[in-house]
């Protein structure tokens, strides 16, 4: 990648005339583009002052509802009113640590297992304990933690346990739907095309309302399956039906002579899918898995149907306080905002894997 | 009998119905180098396919080493272990660096340790002349260096027969010959081979037997020297007097 800073004869030059320099090349190189250029800042100009006026200037950041009624601006208080609920739901204040350890966690462990470096199998024992740190903190009812059923849990501990757990979950599922979408044996071949199209063929919606009204229709007597994770199973099943479309894809790019290279050394089929195959296939759909998983990560909303409090449904349920009524569009703002961050790093993220993962190995 | 190392008995393969392979008879011996050359389409690369089962035959018979070739998986594995290839485009793995190419076969299907396979293949770059390119990536190799890397790799296998479909011929031509020199190398000690190539100078030299397909069917079967100088049939004269001309 070249980057301009790092010619010698612009970095000689005083930070300024740099700039400068920068300026004309990228800005105003010819006349038509520096009309667009022009044009562009203008129109950026004109709807940035009426948002700071909105959000700054006539915003209220404390205060309470009437004050909020007679300002034009934001009611940022709103949001500082609600911040917990949204974030929380209803789980109980006074164990309020819990859940924010078990996010912290979590990110920490994110940051952690960013660097393909650190991808083994001491990884993974380390997320298995994390799972069982997060069942602690989040449910208790063990070790002297205080019991917290999950249909007290909201917010977003609950959209990112969904989507994390999604994720995990799906994608091996789909790498094994997409494997026996390739078999040669006609009874394997047949279910995977059978599952993946009907469950693409039928909205996230339904099976969230049959993973919570018909499914324990079917369960014997007594059988009761946490609603939480019956719509988890749900985002799992629905999920890997996509990211089998995606496997595929990266199968159908690697070509024969590599299978054929493995069959000539002797190794055996997995062997040669898992040693072969799917690193190179995997590694190419990079873009369309993530993107998937952003996908899936903004469907995790549609739980709310069910009666799960979610991020969304947290805010929504905050705009209905009789007392804060009206405040609609700062509450979906900020909701906004929290998807925002984490669609935003996911797609960051997985640009810099691509980028890694294809430079130590140029071809 | 157990000298022969490959043995095909009335061999034929149909495409649908496209009749690929007619009526094949060839035996190999141990030590042996042959050549097969012929028009495209003629179904050189075919037949080597059929010798370690990248393509099945539908009847006659193949045997290995005294190994039949049926559906039998363990007889499969057997054979492969036995026969070594090289592609025409080479089929490294992009994804892995030059030494991890070579020591993946002798780790899962040899299963000897990583060191061990270090130790042996190191031993093969070194003898193929691309030691100082063990760590890195096929993408940063040239052609010739690429199937240097590919005969190598067959080679860690320890096969007691290598067979090569056209390995020069997606080389530049300043390529080819130190391709052909490690296959003569090869030829040298002593190793049974069987080549699909259209490299005469590479033929004279080292073939013992020069085989000339045409549609299907072995057409004529020669030792070089009689074969180049002295063509039987109408098909073979033609085809030489393309190739050399
Ligand atoms: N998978 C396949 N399905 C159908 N027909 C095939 C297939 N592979 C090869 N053929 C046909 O079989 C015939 C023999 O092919 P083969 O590749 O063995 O020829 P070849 O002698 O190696 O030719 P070349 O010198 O071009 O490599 C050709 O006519 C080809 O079109
Ligand atoms: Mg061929």
């Amino acid at each position: 990648m070249y980057k301009w800073t790092k010619n010698p004869e612009s970095r000689s030059l005083p930070a300024g005339e740099a700039m400068a320099k920068w300026m004309k090349k990228n800005l105003f190189p010819t006349p038509a583009q520096s009309m667009l250029s022009i044009i562009l800042f203008s129109l950026i100009l004109k709807m940035l002052t009426p948002f700071l006026d909105w959000f700054v200037y006539d915003a209220v950041w404390l205060g309470s509802a009437d004050d909020c009624r007679q300002a034009s601006g934001a009611c940022v208080a709103f949001i500082r009113e609600k911040f917990t609920f949204i974030l929380f739901g209803f789980y109980p204040r006074e164990y309020l640590w819990r859940p924010i350890a078990a996010i912290g966690l979590f990110i920490c462990m994110l940051w952690y297992s960013k660097e393909p470096s650190r991808w083994s199998k001491r990884l993974v024992r380390r997320w298995v304990v994390y799972v069982f740190l997060w069942i602690l903190l989040m449910r208790g009812g063990m070790f002297g933690f205080e019991l917290v059923p999950s249909n007290k849990w909201g917010g977003l501990p609950l959209t990112l346990m969904l989507s994390f757990v999604g994720i995990v979950f799906s994608y091996p599922f789909g790498i094994l739907l997409a494997l026996g979408r390739r078999s040669k044996m006609p009874v394997i071949k047949a279910f995977c095309v059978g599952y993946i199209e009907l469950i693409r063929g039928v909205p996230l919606i339904s099976l969230l309302f049959m993973s919570s009204v018909m499914f324990p229709l079917f369960l014997p007597e007594g059988v009761v399956i946490d609603k939480l994770l019956r719509a988890q199973a749900a985002i799992i099943l629905f999920v890997a039906a996509y990211m089998a479309e995606v496997v595929r894809g990266g199968l159908a790019a690697i070509p024969k002579g590599q299978y054929e290279a493995g069959e000539a050394l002797g190794l055996s089929f997995f062997q040669i899918m898992r040693l072969i195959i799917l690193p190179q296939a995997l590694k190419i759909v990079i873009p369309p898995t993530v993107n998937t998983a952003i996908g899936m990560f903004k469907d995790t909303s549609l739980v709310l149907i069910i009666a799960l409090f979610d991020l969304l449904n947290t805010t929504k349920t905050a705009l209905k306080d009789g007392n804060w009524l009206g405040f609609s569009v700062e509450g979906y703002l900020f909701v906004a905002l929290i998807y925002f961050i984490f669609c935003f790093s996911m797609g960051k993220y997985s640009r810099r894997l691509e980028y890694e993962l294809t430079t130590s190995r140029s071809h | 009998m157990s000298e022969m190392i490959i043995q095909m008995q009335d061999m034929n393969k149909w495409y649908d119905d496209f009749h690929v392979l007619k009526n094949i008879n060839l035996e190999v011996k141990k030590g042996e180098k042959i050549v097969i050359c012929g028009p495209s389409g003629s179904g050189k690369s075919t037949l080597v396919r059929c010798i370690n089962r990248l393509e099945e035959h539908q009847n006659g018979k193949i045997f290995v080493n005294g190994t039949e070739l049926t559906n039998n998986l363990k007889n499969i594995d057997l054979i492969r272990a036995e026969v070594g290839m090289v592609f025409q485009h080479f089929n490294l793995f992009p994804h892995l660096t030059i030494l991890e190419n070579l020591t993946l076969a002798p780790v899962w299907v040899r299963h000897e340790t990583k060191d061990q396979a270090e130790e042996v293949a190191m031993g093969y770059l070194e003898k193929v002349k691309i030691g100082d390119q063990a760590l890195k990536y096929p993408g940063q190799l040239s052609g010739g260096q690429k199937q240097r890397v590919a005969i190598a790799r067959a080679l860690c296998m320890k096969p007691g027969v290598m067979l090569f479909d056209e390995p020069t011929s997606a080389l530049d031509p300043e390529m080819v010959k130190e391709v052909l020199d490690v296959m003569v190398g090869l030829a040298e000690d002593g190793m049974t081979m069987l080549c699909v190539t259209h490299e005469m100078g590479f033929a004279r030299q080292v073939a013992d037997r020069v085989i000339f397909m045409d549609e299907g069917q072995i057409v004529e079967e020669a030792d070089p020297e009689t074969f180049f100088n002295n063509p039987q049939s109408e098909r073979s004269k033609e085809f030489l007097g393309q190739i050399l001309h």
